[in-house]
């Protein structure tokens, strides 16, 4: 059981952690100074989201790991992020589609996750919960201005749309961990938020008259830490000074 | 909005307590400094034990705000200035912060600094609404917002379309 909730906590830590830093990434490189903030403002909000549940996790443990002993010293096996927060940056459409598809669902798993039996995770909860609802209108918003913008927008969008669509499913499956900690009131029933997901994309891409993809075989594997060829290009800049100067505080 | 709760009964205590809650209300938000800790709703609770040692509680108001560093610093200064050596700074989650617990006393100093503040209250505003945010120099609601987030966590940016000028708005969440 404390097994369960250590690995249920890492992997909320994991998404949180590896978003940021690919929203980081944008930092100087937005399309304009606006957009530069708010997507580094949304990477700070999941650093904080991240470090609570490091942190956390680090308690459950009791094995003396803090927040960034769990985030810098761990190798790529094993994070459990989910795989649509670790694709690239390759395109300002596929930042915002990996964003919106991912914040809708959050705020969904928030809202569940507040009234979980575990108070710490609970409280988290409720704290990030007002948060993601600020990114999605943030990535809504982009998602319209894209979809309903120029031809090229338009395309850009879509091609992104339905590169991250394969990346959906596993924010919704349920393995033995999330089963386990879900019957005992502690997860969050993953599953049963899909149709409320649905929903909301439905309405954002009818507002844009983008269609949602059809597509139903999805990528799996985040959760057991096999990743994307991408995740190791993402941790070599995240983790480069605690691996080369290990315990260096500033 | 702080709660202070004596945990003993010398007489001198509740003057003590008294000191240590006006201490920790004075300290001001680093970025936005004509208001105080207390009247941002970060504040929560300041407690006096017996042996003359401080327990400041403080919420954040966002998980990764990096004045929240700063707000501990200041915090400990200024009860080292009132004369307590033993201080500790708590931090909660619970109750979530909300910029619903700004007074209105405190929504008319940022307006008078050049921030609007939040309009309506937390949640109450659908994906695609957008709020009327009067300007806060000349009052007008011809506004338009330019950037969903602005120079700190709490804030946008917004652009008054009578004056002209640039403006931030303290986020309604
Ligand atoms: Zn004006």
């Amino acid at each position: 059981m404390a097994n369960d909730l250590f690995t249920y906590t890492m992997r909320l830590a994991d998404d949180a952690a590896i978003l940021s830093q690919r929203l980081a990434g944008w930092c100087g490189h937005a399309s304009h100074l606006e957009e530069d903030i708010a997507l580094t403002n949304i990477a700070l909000d999941q650093i904080g989201c991240a470090r609570l549940l490091y942190a956390y996790a680090g308690e459950i443990e009791g094995k003396g790991r803090d927040e960034d002993a769990l985030c810098f010293n761990r190798n790529e096996r094993e994070f459990t992020n989910l795989l649509l927060l670790e694709q690239p940056n390759d395109d300002f459409a596929y930042a915002i589609v990996r964003q919106f598809f991912y914040s809708a669902y959050v705020l969904l798993f928030w809202q569940a996750l507040k009234s979980s039996k575990d108070e710490r995770l609970a409280g988290i909860a409720a704290k990030a919960e007002k948060e993601a609802a600020y990114h999605l209108r943030h990535s809504a918003e982009w998602v319209v201005r894209l979809g309903d913008g120029t031809e090229e927008s338009r395309s850009r969008i879509e091609e992104a749309i339905e590169f991250l669509w394969m990346y959906t499913g596993e924010m919704f499956e349920m393995d033995e961990v999330a089963t386990a900690l879900a019957e005992q009131g502690i997860a969050v029933d993953a599953a049963a938020i899909k149709p409320a997901w649905n929903k909301s994309i439905n309405e954002v891409f009818a507002r844009a008259d983008l269609s949602v993809p059809t597509g139903t075989w999805m990528q799996t594997g985040g959760r057991n830490g096999e990743h994307s060829e991408h995740l190791g290009h993402v941790l070599a800049p995240m983790q480069y000074l605690q691996r080369a100067y290990p315990g260096l505080v500033w | 909005m702080a709660r202070a709760s004596a945990h003993l009964a010398t007489p001198n205590a509740s003057d003590l307590l008294e000191k240590a809650r006006a201490a920790a209300a004075s300290v001001v938000d680093p970025e936005i400094p004509v208001i105080t800790i207390e009247e941002l709703g970060v504040l929560r609770d300041v407690a006096v034990e017996a042996d003359g040692s401080v327990t400041v509680t403080i919420t954040p108001t966002y998980t990764g705000c990096p004045a929240m560093t700063v707000f501990v610093m200041d915090i400990e200064v200024a009860l080292d200035e009132a004369g307590f050596e033993q201080v500790r700074v708590e931090t909660v989650l619970s109750p979530a912060w909300t910029s619903d617990w700004m007074s209105e006393a405190a929504r008319e100093k940022l307006r008078a600094y050049g921030i609007a503040p939040p309009v309506g209250s937390a949640g109450s505003t659908g994906l695609f609404d957008k709020p009327d945010v009067a300007c806060p120099r000349c009052g007008s609601l011809k506004t338009e917002r330019i950037s969903e987030f602005g120079s700190t966590a709490c804030k946008a940016l917004y652009k008054c379309g009578s004056c002209h000028e640039p403006f931030d708005y303290f986020k309604c969440i």
